[in-house]
């Protein structure tokens, strides 16, 4: 049984915002089942009593000075935007037409 | 003054005014001009850039100002770090012709001292893979052999040190992007201390594994950039408040008499190349020469590093990479004035990112959705809680860890392209000092008997025990050097043009 679908992968696509054709989709369901396969293993150490670690430093709440330094102009903020107007950057409709 | 000098021998000359830094980046841009179009190693050159640099330092010089070491000697950079007003890919095209708007942390470090920034190298999409095959810009030829990989992610700038267009580069290991690429072009790399070196300005694939470090073709060489990137910054939380050790006295010490050296059981046998095994032995018999004890230790959980690697970072990725919406910066595909902002997003998305980087896009949104996120990034996280504990107690025993830095040498072109595990089977050595966010170098040991390409030995410290690295590596790679009477750059065949 694989571990995967393919209507699975193409709803990780769809959440992940990323189009992909049929052909991609069948590609990839192949392969994250094989890959799903090999990283499954780490289940087997991973009893109950063993802590997680999400990071390799033991820091937390790094706070600095609320100071005002010098920061990008908007021009600068802008500057790699595919598209802007009046500073500000320029999207597609967010909003359906009904 | 020649291109196959160290980056200390070039201070030096520069120092000594036997050349100006204008000269010698120019001697940089004609090696490149003659061997690029084989090697393919930079992205983008930013000459103009460069040649002012140089310019300010002979100038600063001439007026005898005091200069850091490295002033005046050229670099090549990893093109995922930021360099304001310089092109800044990722080796992507969802970010083709982006210029950042302000320098890393790194970048303006080099700035500081001195370091003449060459150009950006080129590397696998977002750092992801280990062949730099996975570059959206055509992969970068091995040196050594042009059919070969050149390593991944960091082919660019190791094979622009092998190919002596450049003595000094900076590279990123998340989980062996730095090291895996040294090892296979005969070069050093240096991973170093996760929070080492400051992470501001490094385009995030893995924020919890992501490590900037410096590379070149010496041990001393490599210390000396290391010096220059490394320290605290407060713009990156993640940065460790304390000294730099001195890793460039330790790389001149070259004295191992009673250290402890543990080599890793498990890092070795099944898998690992005949050659690369025995280059890796005899250099261990070379550190008991110079009156190293040799320990044996077990990482019995190791085993495991590779399956965690494989759910930890694509899950980061898949969290980090969602920067990349058509909005902000980079491509927009498909905004024809008919589409709404999320079928833009999709059809960017697509056209932008390659197979690899949406593999694990894919793989890393599905380890951590509702369901499967316990027995997937929970369980990985786990796994990564005692490879921690297994360094932990083999650092006990001994002072630093050694073993091969990559399973095998370099591999053809194409050879591994289509198969992602077998891919990420290059890592296995690599990966668990990234889970464990300690430090690791690979410096040559010598060429593999069946094929004559470089095999790496891989070097591990404790977190900020960074000088021990060199302080070993140091040691053993003067004793090779004596042993070889050349380095081993020497023993690569000559590229067509190459001085």
């Amino acid at each position: 049984m694989s571990a995967i679908s393919r209507d699975e992968v193409a709803n990780l696509a769809r959440l992940a915002r990323i189009a992909m054709s049929d052909a991609e989709l069948d590609h990839l369901a192949g392969e994250m089942d094989v890959i799903l396969g090999a990283v499954a293993r780490v289940q087997e150490v991973a009893s109950k009593d063993v802590l997680a670690t999400s990071h390799p430093l033991d820091v937390s709440n790094v706070v600095r000075e609320d100071l005002v330094v010098a920061s990008l102009s908007p021009t600068e903020a802008l500057s790699g935007a595919p598209a802007s107007e009046d500073q500000r950057f320029k999207v597609p409709q967010i909003l359906g037409e009904e | 003054m020649s291109v196959r000098n160290s980056a200390s021998q070039m201070a030096a000359a520069l120092a000594n005014k036997e050349i100006s830094s204008v000269e010698l980046t120019n001697q940089h841009y004609e090696q490149i001009q003659a061997v690029d179009k084989d090697v393919n190693a930079f992205l983008y050159l930013d000459k103009e850039g460069a040649i002012a640099q140089a310019t300010e330092i002979d100038k600063k010089r001439s007026a005898g100002e005091k200069l850091a070491p490295l002033a005046g000697v050229p670099l090549a950079l990893k093109d995922v770090l930021t360099q304001k007003g310089v092109p800044t890919t990722c080796g992507s095209k969802i970010l083709q012709g982006w210029r950042p708007p302000y320098d890393s942390t790194v970048v303006s470090k080099l700035k500081s001292a001195g370091v003449i920034i060459l150009g950006k190298t080129n590397m696998d999409e977002f750092a992801m893979g280990s062949s730099t095959e996975n570059s959206a810009y055509g992969p970068t030829h091995n040196p050594w052999d042009l059919s070969r990989i050149p390593g991944g992610s960091g082919g660019g700038s190791s094979a622009a040190l092998a190919s002596f267009e450049a003595p000094l580069a900076i590279g990123t290991d998340t989980g062996g992007s730095i090291r895996q690429p040294a090892a296979v072009t005969g070069t050093v790399g240096v991973k170093p201390t996760y929070g080492g070196v400051s992470r501001y300005g490094l385009v995030a694939f893995s924020s919890s594994l992501d490590q900037a470090g410096p590379c070149a073709r010496t041990v001393l060489d490599t210390a000396l950039l290391h010096q220059v990137i490394a320290g605290f910054d407060p713009k990156d939380s993640t940065s460790i408040n304390q000294a730099v050790p001195d890793v460039v006295a330790a790389a001149k010490k070259q004295d191992v008499k009673g250290m402890k050296i543990g080599i890793v059981k498990q890092l070795s046998g099944n898998g690992y190349q005949k050659g690369v095994e025995n280059k890796f032995n005899e250099a261990v018999s070379e550190l008991v020469k110079l009156g190293a004890e040799i320990v044996e230790v077990s990482c019995p959980n190791f085993e495991y590093a590779l399956a965690a690697y494989y759910l930890i970072a694509p899950s980061e990725c898949s969290s980090n990479l969602a920067r990349f919406d058509s909005i902000r910066f980079g491509l927009r595909v498909g905004d024809d004035g008919t589409k709404g902002a999320e079928e833009v997003m999709n059809l960017t998305r697509q056209a932008g990112f390659g197979r690899e980087v949406k593999r694990r896009i894919i793989l890393g949104t599905y380890a951590l959705s509702s369901g499967y996120y316990d027995a997937y990034y929970g369980s990985a996280q786990k796994v990564r809680t005692l490879i921690k504990q297994d360094f932990e107690s083999a650092f006990e025993k001994c002072d630093v860890l050694v073993s091969p830095t990559a399973p095998t040498t370099a591999f053809k072109i194409g050879e591994k392209a289509n198969d992602p595990l077998a891919m990420y089977l290059n890592d296995i050595a690599t990966i668990p000092v990234n889970m464990a966010g300690i430090g690791g170098m690979s410096l040559p040991c010598g060429l593999a008997e069946e094929d004559n390409l470089p095999v790496g030995f891989q070097i591990m410290s404790p977190a900020m025990k960074d000088d021990r690295m060199y302080l070993v590596g140091g040691a053993l790679e003067a004793a090779l050097l004596s042993k070889w009477g050349k380095p081993i750059l020497d023993f690569a065949p000559k590229l067509a043009g190459s001085k």
